[in-house]
């Protein structure tokens, strides 16, 4: 169980979260969205351990998560901070070697199932295969919690439909959860539980999809939209 | 293929209706067995979880039955089929008759319309 209690994060005099609280159980699909801005990429830098909060906890099975905690938790990042000098290939090799839990086999499996070529460099690779490569990397990892900043963004309607059957192939969700943070919530929103929307560094709604579509008769977008009417 | 879902209703009860569908059409046959529910969600681009959920619900409408090891089947019972496209076809009617009574068209008026379509 993943877990934030009153979460805040400043940067310089800037306040980016605010009193974030929520939990995250094994065996969700969980979708963060919210404006540009809102702070998600910082949310889940937190949740990864890549970022300390300036006040309150976040916990990992009741231990405080820190860059050790790695080796539960894998994180995607939203910028090609990847190198782009290796091939796929070097790119699984160096994971294996960062990570115990990295099964290269796996990965190539999923990239072959992505039908990305493992032998270019990462940087003559199309913004598509790039994405396709980086998660056929993190998917490669077999951890409890994926923490995935914006995976399907920029990529044409194509790729993302890919993406997300692969994701739906090669995670096991009753031992895994995935957090995820979007802006194509229209085309995310079959695969997800729950949806957490934060706004200005705050999480204004948390709520299963289905009961969205149960109780209020609307898609997530449409319920999304509401909110910000309000706000 | 990944299907688009109309808005207003929950996705399950919308693959539930896809499934009972594919029944009617002949497209599924009685004790067919039913993709895993890994596939099923691959497929059609939709969370595990909420194919279990379909699943469950079409075992308990006694639309298909699982057997342990070998997975799920459609059912060998043709009297509930038989029930199904009743089923089905009473919502097709109850669907209808809401839209025209929101337009304010009569019953009388909307069957002979539809007497005259080929």
């Amino acid at each position: 169980m993943l877990q934030l209690s009153n979460v805040s994060f400043r940067y310089m005099k800037k306040s980016i979260l605010q009193d974030v609280s929520f939990t995250i159980p094994i065996g969700q699909i969980i979708g963060l969205v919210g404006e540009n801005g809102s702070g998600k990429s910082t949310l889940l830098k937190v949740l990864a351990g890549l970022l300390r909060p300036s006040n309150g906890e976040v916990l990992l099975n009741g231990t405080p998560v820190t860059r050790r905690s790695a080796d539960k938790i894998a994180y995607l990042p939203d910028i090609d901070l990847f190198f782009d000098f290796y091939t796929g290939e070097q790119l699984f090799q160096h994971y294996a070697s960062q990570f115990e839990d990295f099964s290269y086999d796996k990965a190539c499996i999923v990239a072959e199932f992505l039908q990305v070529d493992k032998n270019v460099k990462l940087r003559q690779l199309s913004k598509g295969n790039r994405g396709r490569m980086k998660m056929a990397a993190t998917l490669g990892r077999e951890v409890p919690y994926y923490l995935m900043d914006e995976p399907f963004s920029g990529l044409d309607p194509i790729v993302r439909e890919q993406l997300i059957k692969g994701l739906i192939q090669f995670t096991d969700i009753e031992h895994q959860t995935i957090l995820l943070s979007t802006h194509e919530l229209y085309e995310v929103e079959p695969i997800l539980d729950q949806i957490i929307l934060l706004q200005n560094g705050s999480i204004i709604a948390h709520e299963e999809v289905e009961t969205i579509r149960d109780v209020s008769n609307k898609d997530a977008v449409q319920w999304m939209k509401a909110y910000y009417k309000k706000g | 293929m990944t299907i688009d879902f109309s808005r207003d209703k929950p996705i399950y009860s919308q693959l539930v209706d896809r499934i009972c569908g594919d029944i009617l059409k002949g497209k599924l046959v009685l004790g067919d067995r039913l993709p895993s529910v890994r596939e099923y969600a691959v497929e059609t681009g939709v969370n595990v979880n909420t194919v279990q959920r379909v699943y469950k619900e079409l075992e308990a409408m006694n639309i298909t039955e699982t057997k342990r090891g070998q997975g799920t089947f459609i059912t060998t019972d043709e009297e509930r089929i038989v029930l199904l496209r009743e089923d089905m076809k009473n919502q097709l009617a109850e669907h209808f008759l809401t839209s025209i009574e929101a337009l304010g068209f009569s019953k009388e008026e909307m069957l002979v319309v539809l007497q005259n379509k080929s």
